[in-house]
């Protein structure tokens, strides 16, 4: 079972719409107890840092979810990626989950490209990642994000290119975030979360 | 690099597609659900589902059709049509809608725009705009299906819709649409000189070089067309196609 962490933010449906039509078990949960029996984690979030990082903290789950990563894969998405880092400075500075050696800042996309940074970008692959093994060098997924990654190259799956390097896919150990949506990058997207349920 | 998107658009009134054709594998082509599952299929970079209904009925019949796309089809969804408060913008989201386009409602009350986009964020606030030319070198806003000219520059309009925090303007021409003769290239031009959220083209694309015309005169982040591909003269994949050839990015899906 995939355990879809509820916290108060962010569209969890879109989620779990995309893991239902994929045949994948899962449940919308904010019980210590699923997160264990659970054999994946995927954490949403839409919204800002701050906020996002407080109502994680009110459900108590952010020590459950550090034990179980040393057992089991998560998955970060959009805001939920940028959670699995050390700090985030939307709005000051707000510690993260800190599984993720990195930070997460303002974009400040060259050329004058407007920020939030919305639309179909293309994944330029970097380290080889196995939630890519479906997906060749230049598929196209959807973003929609004004805040990115700052981190060690080594942790980067893909970039996008969006008048700077986008860190798009990272990951460390069993833990991976999305800054793209994967439930809404069509196949592509499906082929990740797929990618995702066979690690 | 960002792709330039193809949007098709359904008109649907009481739960079904206005106008259609047979698609092969298709079996009832008036359901709204079935044709996003081919535009999806054909690679549509995302589907519009704007309501012509006027009743309250028929308001939650397009909730339930939007509910049931977004079940199958896992690209954004921008739904228009009657929405005219905080309330329509919440109930549709929460339908499974990604982005929601207001247009008339947002002339008469501004501030409906600047509210969502507080509320749910600048990416799902799409703002729509009938506009014509008014016969002394600029253009006028329409309200209402461009039946009611409102007397309001086309120019400050966008300005004020950026300000407010929209994240997107879809530009429809009136004097254009329906022709078939091409997109509005002077209408988009002018807009886009003006802001710098993503601006859909509208209304009077007829052939397939209309699609990298608009891309290559004009800074349009999207095309947006409905009869062209209702009637099944043309499919998202052809345009894209085309749209390649022309050295213009676009999404290259991954096959199911």
């Amino acid at each position: 079972m995939i355990a879809i962490i509820d916290y108060g933010a962010g569209n969890l449906f879109s989620v779990k719409n995309a893991l239902d039509f994929l045949g994948l078990e899962n449940k919308i949960t904010n019980s210590a107890a699923d997160l264990r029996s659970a054999d994946r984690l995927i954490l949403p979030g839409v919204g800002a840092f701050p906020d996002a990082m407080r109502m994680l903290g009110e459900t108590g789950l952010i020590g459950v979810i550090k034990e179980e990563v040393q057992k089991k894969p998560l998955l970060g998405i959009c805001l939920g990626m940028q959670m699995l880092f050390e700090k985030g400075y939307e709005f000051g500075e707000t510690d993260g989950l800190g599984l993720i050696p990195g930070s997460v800042k303002l974009m400040h996309p060259a050329g004058e490209l407007p920020v939030p940074h919305i639309g179909w970008n293309s994944l330029e692959k970097n380290v080889p990642c196995r939630l890519l093994d479906r997906c060749a060098d230049g598929e196209y997924v959807y973003f929609v994000h004004s805040y990115a990654a700052e981190c060690d190259r080594k942790y980067i799956a893909a970039w996008c290119d969006y008048g700077m390097k986008v860190p798009a896919l990272v990951f460390s150990g069993n833990v991976y975030g999305a800054q793209f949506h994967p439930e809404k990058s069509g196949e592509t997207g499906l082929n990740i979360l797929r990618c995702f349920a066979e690690l | 690099m960002l792709a330039k998107r193809i949007i098709p658009c359904l008109d649907v009134r009481n739960g079904k597609v206005v106008k259609g054709v047979n698609f092969e594998g298709i079996k009832d082509v008036g359901d709204p659900v079935e044709l996003a599952i081919e535009y999806n299929r054909q690679g549509a970079d995302e589907l519009v589902f704007y309501d012509i209904t006027a009743s309250y009925e028929g308001r939650g019949v397009m909730l339930d059709v939007v509910k049931r796309t977004a079940q199958q089809v896992f690209v954004p969804l921008c739904v228009g049509g009657g929405i005219g408060s905080v309330q329509d913008f919440r109930d549709t989201l929460r339908a499974g809608a990604d982005k929601v386009s207001v247009n008339s409602q947002a002339v008469k009350n501004p501030k409906l725009i600047s509210d969502a986009a507080e509320i749910f964020g600048s990416q799902c606030v799409v703002v729509g705009i009938d506009a014509k030319r008014n016969g002394k070198g600029g253009y006028n806003v329409f309200i209402n299906g461009g039946r009611v000219d409102m007397n309001l520059d086309l120019g400050d309009w966008v300005k004020e819709i950026e300000e407010r925090g929209a994240g997107e303007i879809c530009l429809n021409s009136i004097d254009t649409d329906g022709v078939r003769g091409g997109f509005d290239l002077d209408m988009l031009n002018f807009v886009c000189s003006r802001v710098k959220i993503p601006v859909i083209a509208s209304g009077g694309c007829g052939s397939i070089d209309h699609f990298s015309e608009v891309f290559e005169k004009t800074a349009s982040s999207a095309a947006l067309a409905a009869s062209l591909f209702h009637f099944g003269e043309l499919t998202v994949d052809e345009v894209k196609e085309h749209l390649r050839q022309h050295k213009i990015p676009v999404r290259t899906s991954a096959r199911a």
